[in-house]
């Protein structure tokens, strides 16, 4: 390996002697071809005509107003595939066509980075295999029929509680017996080295345009950027943009669940001991001994027990805050933004939401609030639902 | 205490090293059973703390895993057993551990409990050589071996350098894939041990997928100085769970078999 993926003490590529070569592989290929210009030539061709990027950065009028103050929505939830997940396919998808690669596979948790994996394996032509925990495959089974429709093989996943976790273990293992000939396209900004650096440079589109954009818009930086954190690859892709602006306050909103005290959250980095899992040293949701412990959130897309690695560095240096969104609170936001301007969130995204309505109290209204739309809630509506039925009645 | 230096160097043949998930699937039965493998005949132990996450492993040690968990084992409880089987006899136990387990209870304490309780070496599934002085030098320290695995995808570059790093044996992986029964033997065994044999002087072990009397003999004779067998042991455990007796005989049964194929 030529660098070490380290995020200070965070990250690394703690994997069996097996998985070395390939990711060896990977990581002197996103070197070659990450600036090459044919690369990104191509890459930008399809961010611009297939995904739909630029996204709109737009101001949520009435969102704001009974938020007392101003928001600001960086609509990835536009994006073909409605979410971020597809730039990060779109991108390593590429790298797997420049690879000569032809067979991939994926995890999934929400089924958004499935899909986005299943699209873009159609755009190729790839032999796509997509993970998926049992548990996920019931409560996001709109997405289990897209990723079917574009051709992908959806491999359903008993182990554990059948989440996103659970998810990743398989495609490991699956990978281990195929390691010559499968690229392991994975979706967030976590797991072994490269991934967290590959993925962060495949979603720092989102940073980059929202950036821009506001100084256009606005005409001044934001004063908080804020984004739900799974493994972190729709947060760390919005807050790269920002990292060098000392003003902006960066928020990262987790998994909160029945409550941190209840222990049914998948907050990380509000919650969790650093510790290894997935081939990364990160903040971890474990018990005393080191067992990974099991998760729930009503959002499969942030209900994974450890968190990317950049984050949990940001988090100890102090440059970004992490934070968590309770469920109830989050679905108070996804019927708040649904009624006040038509969009209907994804549930990840909504914690998001939810952590601005839950301190609106102490913003002051001229303060101007960035939310990284990260996806939208079309998937989600079936969960919610079954959680509120008086919300869809 | 035997050493490996010692265990391998008498032998004449092959060791014969059985795998098992300590506490699977409760303490004191995992305990009998490995004892009466120890009795059947095995040369090394290779024994695992149970992992909620074992990405290197398949199904039916998955289970193993669970079963162990759900009755309590605690890597406290692992450097116990550990120290019961040595008490029992003395015979060189390597154990196979995922990384946080390590690193919860601190890499240096653990390896030096673990030496304590009469363990011989250490392979970290999830950590390469190229983070091996995360474990290599506090193993020294605690005067453990190194036990580091060869796949048949390693390159000669990194063979290289694992062979340096390692003191025990090296584990030969001689499939592509995560543990479990496999019904022919893998075609790259061979190839590798020859390979391997050229490069150092550490006993090489070959294990994954080993399933049968046969594979033990057609590894023996492809040059190897142990066979591993983990999966179809720890599936008789999971076959007999309701019946103790037959679950500890059928494993006796399996090992001297085994054994006498490598005699
Ligand atoms: C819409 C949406 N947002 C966020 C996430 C969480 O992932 P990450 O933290 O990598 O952005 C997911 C994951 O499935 C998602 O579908």
């Amino acid at each position: 390996m030529k660098y070490k993926g380290k995020f200070g003490e965070y990250g690394g590529f703690y994997v069996p002697e097996v998985l070395m070569p390939a990711l060896e592989e990977l990581e002197e290929a996103f070197y070659k071809y990450y600036q090459d210009k044919e690369f990104v030539t191509q890459l930008n061709k399809l961010l611009g005509d297939y995904a739909g990027r630029p996204t709109p950065l737009y101001y949520a009028a009435r969102f704001s107003e009974r938020l007392g103050l101003k928001v600001f929505l960086k609509r990835e939830d536009l994006l073909h595939g409605g979410a971020h997940k597809v730039n990060n396919t779109l991108g390593q998808g590429l790298l797997a066509k420049f690879m000569g690669k032809t067979k991939l596979i994926a995890e999934t948790g929400a089924g958004q980075h499935g899909l986005a994996t299943a699209m873009i394996g159609a755009l190729f032509g790839f032999d796509t295999k997509i993970f998926m925990g049992t548990t996920d495959i019931e409560r996001q089974s709109v997405n289990v029929h897209k990723m079917k429709l574009c051709g992908a093989e959806v491999i359903p996943v008993e182990g554990g509680t059948g989440t996103l976790k659970d998810a990743i273990n398989d495609a490991l293992r699956y990978w281990t017996a195929n390691v010559t000939d499968t690229f392991y396209l994975f979706g967030s900004a976590c797991g072994p080295h490269p991934y967290p650096t590959v993925v962060r440079h495949f979603q720092s589109c989102i940073g980059k345009e929202t950036r821009r954009q506001c100084l256009e818009k606005i005409g001044s930086l934001p004063d908080m950027v804020v984004a739900c954190v799974g493994g972190g690859s729709n947060a760390i892709g919005i807050f790269s943009g920002f990292l060098g602006d000392k003003d902006v306050r960066l928020i990262g909103v987790e998994a909160g669940g029945e409550g941190i005290k209840t222990g049914k959250h998948a907050a990380s980095l509000v919650a969790g001991r650093i510790g290894v899992l997935h081939g990364s040293k990160a903040y971890l949701l474990q018990d005393e001994q080191g067992q990974v412990l099991e998760t729930e959130s009503v959002s499969a897309g942030l209900d994974y027990p450890a968190v990317g690695p950049e984050h949990c560095l940001l988090k100890d240096t102090g440059r970004a805050e992490y934070v968590e969104a309770d469920d109830d609170d989050v679905l108070d936001a996804f019927e708040l933004l649904s009624k006040s301007e038509g969009i209907l969130p994804a549930l990840e995204s909504a914690h998001a939401l939810a952590y601005l309505c839950s301190v609106k109290e102490s913003l002051s209204p001229d303060i101007t609030a960035v939310v990284n739309l990260s996806g939208r809630g079309d998937k989600d509506v079936g969960i919610v639902e079954k959680y509120r039925p008086v919300m869809t009645k | 205490m035997t050493t490996y230096k010692e265990t391998f160097g008498k032998l004449n043949r092959a060791a014969l090293i059985p795998f098992f998930v300590i506490g699977d699937p409760d303490f004191e039965t995992s305990l009998s059973v490995v004892k009466s493998a120890i009795d059947a005949g095995a040369d090394v132990l290779e024994l695992g703390i149970p992992f909620s996450d074992p990405i290197a492993d398949g199904p039916t040690i998955q289970k193993a895993d669970i079963r162990a968990l759900n009755a309590g084992m605690t890597v406290r409880k692992a450097l116990d057993f550990i120290k019961r089987v040595t008490d029992y006899k003395s015979i060189p136990i390597g154990l196979l551990v995922y990384y946080n387990l390590v690193y919860q209870y601190g890499t240096e304490k653990f390896l030096k409990d673990f030496k304590a309780a009469g363990g011989s070496s250490v392979l970290v599934a999830d950590l390469s050589i190229d983070d091996s002085d995360e474990i290599a030098g506090p193993a020294k320290e605690a005067g453990l071996e190194t036990v580091f695995m060869i796949t048949p995808v390693t390159t000669d570059e990194r063979a290289e350098r694992i062979a340096e790093k390692t003191t025990g044996f090296i584990y030969t992986v001689s499939l592509l894939g995560v543990t479990g029964e496999r019904a022919s033997l893998s075609n790259m065994v061979k190839p590798l041990v020859t390979k391997l044999k050229t490069l150092t002087d550490v006993p090489v072990c070959v294990g994954f997928g080993v399933s049968s009397p046969q594979h033990a003999k057609a590894i023996a004779a492809a040059g190897a100085d142990g066979v591993i067998i983990g999966s179809r042991i720890v599936k008789m455990i999971e076959d007999n769970l309701n019946d103790k007796q037959k679950m500890q005989s059928e494993i006796s049964v399996f090992i001297t078999q085994v054994k006498s194929v490598l005699e």
